[in-house]
């Protein structure tokens, strides 16, 4: 047992009824989503299929001509376990016209254009589809700031994100979803042999464990080297959550007269519904 | 004091004044064919909660609009609801009033506002400064609303104003899924809460919260009616909308009375002579932190 856990059941079940409520208010009971093959997109499709029907969520798949083909091996037996309608759409030819003309190598600007790209494809096929983008982005990442902004981030509703990594794990399990999903490595896929934890430098479970002492449960720096956290370790994470705040906020807006957009004219978007 | 009650655990929407009327006059409707006494709501019900710069758009004066309307249902239920008070100066307040014959007969404002963590509504709103008792015809009532139970001023005047029960109206955010088996935390915190204050000031409580969700934050539930023993006589388990029928009743008050006879051996002199005493020395405002 992990100081990590949640109660599988009852977060589901406040889940799915945010998804319902939420999506509800705006006359939407259907959803879209890219679906990576990963535990993430996983559980988000998951909770959506039981919070609109598996009729109602569909299930987007979007390789890049480098993308691992198990990952889309992996993505469809998510979407079959569950019974959601998939889409596939190769961003190769959308990314390579830019990528190409502007003969772009650096990993990360590659990586970036091809989550964009994947961002373009759901918000259109949105459209069409008729229901709102679900987002896959947990609490880890969105803290850690590991994701791309405008891209992987960009959803309309987003069941993850105040969950940790390994209470994504957790749900995974508890949705019964294929285990080949949930016993691979965490990986952006963006560039061949990639895995989250190689990038980050540490592991999820690592880094988990300490996201909740000192972000929920405000623990200092000297109380976290107290517990037994490494002293570079918690200065890395803490400079990675500072350093991407921006990502977490809406643009900056200037002020400039007595009530201005995202300073002092605040309203919810549940705002008379 | 015996009372017939319908707390009505809802869903308001966020600023929409005629939608939460007419959900309001449809479940009065439904507790006067069901002969019910006293028909409680939850905390800003006939507004929503996250109102931010809604606050003065959906203000009201006493007597206003949807308010006459709850006025008039009350000839035929007592009533007490949630808005947002625009007083003759201007302010505006978290009020909980409550009507009975026609009349608004009692108006709590928040004393206790809460302006940290998710909450800001000292922001919008002013401190009410008194816990004023209600007399009503099914009992002698004060309000806590929500934060103001968690502070011991209001529950402790409560005791010595000798009312029947306390009503708790909320609107209190689910927090807490840990894999404790023992459901939402937040729920479990305000039956703790709640319990103790039966128990402490032996008096009945009700809480009435709210469900549904306003931007992401759901809203716990968790409505019960605890007698003076601090024991849940009647409970909404779950995170649907919908009523609670309860009974509050003068016996068991009495009982608990006789068997911990807590409100002879009180020394409130002693508190009043303490309370004197720093208030001389300086004050409560000026006080070293």
């Amino acid at each position: 047992m992990s100081e990590l856990d949640i109660s599988e059941e009852l977060t589901i079940e406040l889940l799915v009824r945010f998804l319902r409520s939420e999506a509800g208010k705006f006359g939407f009971d259907r959803v879209i989503c890219g679906l990576s093959g990963g535990v993430d997109s996983a559980v988000s499709v998951g909770l959506a299929a039981q919070a609109f029907g598996p009729e109602n969520v569909l299930g987007v798949m979007m390789p890049y001509r480098t993308s691992n083909p198990s990952s889309e091996a992996d993505a469809r037996a998510v979407a079959e376990a569950l019974g959601i309608e998939t889409r596939k759409v190769d961003i190769s030819a959308m990314a390579d016209g830019y990528l190409g003309d502007a003969q772009i190598d650096d990993r990360m600007r590659r990586g970036n254009v091809m989550a964009r790209c994947r961002m373009i494809v759901l918000y259109d096929l949105s459209v069409e589809w008729g229901g709102l983008v679900l987002g896959t982005s947990n609490k880890t990442e969105i803290l850690l700031g590991y994701s791309t902004q405008w891209g992987d981030s960009a959803s309309a509703l987003n069941p993850l994100g105040d969950l940790y990594k390994h209470q994504v794990f957790q749900l995974a399990a508890h949705l019964e979803l294929p285990c080949e999903v949930i016993d691979k490595a965490p990986s952006a896929d963006l560039f061949e042999g990639q895995t989250d934890e190689d990038e980050l430098g540490f592991s999820y479970e690592e880094v988990d464990r300490l996201l909740l002492k000192m972000i929920d449960e405000r623990w200092t720096e000297a109380e976290l080297v107290a517990a037994g956290f490494d002293l570079d370790f918690v200065k890395l994470v803490a400079s990675r959550i500072a350093a991407n705040q921006y990502k977490r906020l809406p643009p900056i807006i200037a002020k400039l007269g007595p009530r201005s957009v995202n300073h002092d004219f605040r309203y919810l978007r549940s705002w008379g519904r | 004091m015996d009372c017939q009650l319908h707390l009505a655990q809802l869903e308001p929407t966020l600023g929409n004044l005629d939608a939460n009327l007419a959900m309001h006059v449809e479940t009065a409707e439904r507790a006067v064919e069901e002969g019910v006494d006293l028909l409680l709501f939850s905390e800003l019900s006939l507004t929503g909660y996250f109102l931010k710069d809604q606050t003065p758009e959906v203000a009201l004066k006493r007597g206003e609009g949807p308010l006459a309307r709850i006025a008039e249902l009350s000839k035929d239920v007592s009533i007490a609801a949630g808005f947002v008070e625009r007083a003759a100066d201007g302010q505006l307040y978290n009020a909980y009033g409550f009507w009975e014959d026609g009349e608004l007969v009692g108006l709590h404002r928040k004393v206790h506002l809460v302006t940290y963590g998710m909450f800001e509504e000292h922001r919008d709103m002013g401190a009410g400064c008194e816990f004023a008792t209600i007399e009503s015809r099914h009992g002698r009532f004060a309000v806590l609303t929500c934060e103001d139970a968690w502070h011991m001023q209001g529950p402790m005047l409560a005791f010595h104003s000798g009312v029947d029960a306390l009503l708790v109206p909320s609107a209190s955010p689910a927090r807490g899924v840990q894999a404790n088996g023992a459901g939402l935390g937040s729920v479990q915190a305000w039956e703790r809460l709640l319990s103790t204050w039966a128990l402490l000031t032996q008096t009945w409580v009700c809480h009435i919260n709210r469900v549904g969700f306003e931007d992401g934050i759901g809203f716990g539930g968790g409505t019960r009616v605890i007698d003076p023993f601090g024991e849940s006589t009647a409970a909404l388990e779950g995170l649907d909308a919908g009523t609670l029928s309860a009974r509050m009743d003068s016996a068991a008050l009495d009982r608990a009375r006789v068997a911990l006879p807590l409100r002879r051996d009180d020394r409130a002199w002693i508190l009043a002579r303490e309370l004197a005493q720093r208030a001389e020395a300086g004050g409560w405002e000026g006080r070293a932190e």
